[in-house]
């Protein structure tokens, strides 16, 4: 059964924030969970009865401020989601 | 040698008249529709104050989001520089540097000399900024001033969850339907703003001292709650909605 | 009395010629939103009645509501419904509801039942938010995007200025087209923002057209923007309130370069067709 590809994140009058999953590549293995100090991502059960990582929802509309620690203004990238998943599922569009 | 420095905000123009570091006059005035009728009408008033000529100022700089209207300034400085260099000159231990205006937050880290090293900002977004909070007081039918001092009397936590200031006044409304009480609804939404403006100042190197700049650095519940969500103390400089301003005075010094 | 310029009828039809009663599948779906709830009765997998009204303050009376407007007049009792699906911010609230399924899988299914297989994309323009969803021809969700961050280009936001302006939101698309020539976007995307720039805008001699027509323009270039970010593939149709704004719409399709297949019978109620739908099968597959 295909999958979907999720855009979670707000466009603001400050730019575009965006964690994208394609559920194709995700079998909600956690990994990405386990990875992400700031709670961000979850695994969830979608409508279509997959097991998939997604964003949580007390998060998708603060992903500016609460992906900032791996994004520091000066200083490498250091994205451990996209780092912790094998099958590059997941991605920042920032 | 006189100088002045007009800090251009998207609601209000702040002018500082500084001779040879010292400050002869400060003046605020509404930004209103019309730019650069307000910046002459609080230049002509600060210089009123200051019991001085219009030619004894030697020099005029600009800086704020409205800067470029300032068309008789000899030169536009942009907010962060303005801000490091008002700062550190009255507080000259600040490294880190975080300004809360009506429609922008910045968080700077300087060096020892005022220079910037890095900085992240917040713009085009009302829930980031001072229009936040007025939103909010609009919502709980108080003037700012009364919001803040009911704030300090909260004893609950209230969620509100809203990241845009106009769902955030629906959501004051569900809350206020809901029964929670005013002062905890208050609290909430400075600690909404105090949340927001210390992730994006987290994502620079955030050193002591941390100075709040800005109109809003006159509330003392942000500061408050500043000072619990980035874990470290936090000094306000006297008048520190001028302070730009007097970092373009600076400027216009050197 | 003060006017309140948000107000929008409420609406509920009902099939005059079926009898529901000869139903093999009688199911519901319904959608409670941050701003409007509505509420869809399937019979045999066809739609037998439908209401369209403004949310509460709670999710639970706001479902109750829609379904009682919907089912008046029918002789529908809430026990006869055989499984309800539940979609909507408020969806984990209704207690009617059997199982809760998200308003993006509910918004494809409803749009590909109103607008056909053909449709591949379908812009949602909610109450409090903005969704982009690619679907395939049974109304599968292949991609989707939902903003409900911001109020630019939501119905809130449109509810701002038309409170700004003293104009009743369902007079504001049709007066943004009334201008002598197209004026150039409100340049803020914050609704707070773009409020303030509005004022300045009508001080300085604009009218209230002209206001409202530079406010449609710029939300239709954020939807458009938004749209952009997973790509328009035709056919492409517009659901949820804002779908109604003609200033908006028009201005957005002529951004994009497409047309949009029209809804039938109300754009606003795709979600909970998608719901209704959803539940028919749920049914069917638990009386296997």
């Amino acid at each position: 059964m295909p999958g979907y590809i999720a855009n979670y994140g707000y466009t603001d009058g400050s730019g575009d924030y965006y964690i994208v999953v394609d559920t194709d590549k995700c079998d909600g293995c956690g990994k990405c969970v386990e990875a992400c100090a700031q709670g961000v991502l979850e695994v969830i059960t979608d409508d279509y009865d997959d097991l998939v990582a997604s964003v949580s929802a007390e998060h998708h509309k603060n992903l500016k401020y609460v992906c900032a620690p791996c994004k520091p203004v000066s200083g490498p990238r250091d994205l451990k989601c996209e780092m912790a998943c094998p099958s590059g599922a997941i991605t920042h569009s920032w | 040698m006189i100088t002045a420095g007009i800090d251009m905000g998207a609601q209000v123009v702040k002018v500082v008249v500084l001779n040879d570091g010292q400050v002869l006059a400060r003046s605020m005035v509404s930004t209103g529709f019309e730019p650069l009728e307000a910046a002459q009408k609080a230049l002509d008033e600060a210089i009123k104050n200051a019991g001085i000529s219009r030619d004894d100022i030697k020099s005029i700089v600009a800086t704020g989001a409205g800067r470029k209207a300032v068309t008789f300034a000899d030169k536009a400085l942009t907010e962060v520089t303005a801000n490091a260099k008002g700062t550190t000159y009255l507080l000259p231990s600040v490294r880190t540097i975080v300004d809360i205006g009506a429609e922008e937050a910045r968080g700077i880290s300087c060096d020892a000399e005022g220079k910037v090293l890095d900085f992240a900002k917040n713009d085009k977004c009302a829930a980031g900024a001072g229009a936040f909070v007025e939103s909010m007081a609009r919502a709980l039918e108080l003037k700012v001033p009364e919001m803040i001092e009911l704030s300090l009397k909260s004893t609950k936590e209230a969620p509100i969850n809203a990241t845009c200031a106009v769902f955030a006044e629906s959501e004051v409304v569900s809350l206020i339907h809901a029964k929670v009480e005013k002062a905890d609804i208050a609290h909430a939404i400075h600690d909404a703003i105090a949340s927001r403006v210390s992730s994006m100042v987290r994502r620079i190197p955030v050193e002591k001292d941390v100075a709040l700049i800005g109109g809003v650095a006159n509330n003392a519940a942000i500061v408050d709650v500043m000072k619990k969500h980035l874990e470290v103390d936090i000094v306000v400089p006297e008048n520190p909605q001028f302070v730009s301003a007097l970092g373009a005075a600076l400027s216009a010094a050197s | 009395m003060t006017t309140e310029y948000f107000r929008w009828t409420e609406c509920a039809w009902k099939d005059p010629d079926k009898d529901w009663r000869k139903a093999e599948t009688l199911v519901g779906g319904i959608d409670v939103g941050s701003v409007s709830s509505q509420a869809a009765v399937f019979t045999d997998g066809e739609l037998y009645c439908y209401s369209n009204t403004r949310t509460g303050s709670s999710s639970p009376d706001s479902a109750r509501k829609a379904l009682n407007m919907a089912l008046e007049g029918t002789g529908i009792k809430e026990g006869d419904i055989q499984y309800v699906v539940g979609t909507g911010y408020g969806r984990v609230n209704i207690p009617m509801s059997n199982k809760a399924i998200t308003e993006i899988a509910c918004h494809a299914r409803g749009a590909n039942f109103m607008g056909g297989p053909s449709i591949r994309t379908i812009l949602d323009m909610g109450g409090q938010d903005l969704k982009g969803i690619h679907c395939d021809e049974r109304g599968k969700v292949t991609q989707f995007l939902m903003n409900d961050k911001c109020a630019a280009g939501t119905g809130r936001g449109m509810e701002v200025m038309a409170e700004l302006l003293q104009v009743p939101i369902i007079e504001v698309g049709e007066m943004s087209l009334d201008v002598p020539e197209e004026p150039p976007p409100v340049s803020s995307t914050c609704v707070i923002f773009a409020k303030s720039e509005a004022i300045g805008l009508l001080r300085s001699g604009w009218t209230k057209n002209m206001v409202f027509a530079a406010y449609c323009s710029a939300m239709a270039h954020r939807v458009v923007g938004l749209l952009e970010r997973i790509g328009i593939e035709k056919d492409f149709t517009i659901t949820g309130g804002i779908s109604k704004n003609i200033g908006v719409t028009s201005r957005l399709l002529k951004e994009l370069g497409v047309e949009s297949i029209p809804l039938e019978p109300d754009p606003q109620i795709a979600g909970a067709f998608g719901a209704a739908l959803f539940a028919r099968d749920l049914l069917l597959k638990s009386r296997k």
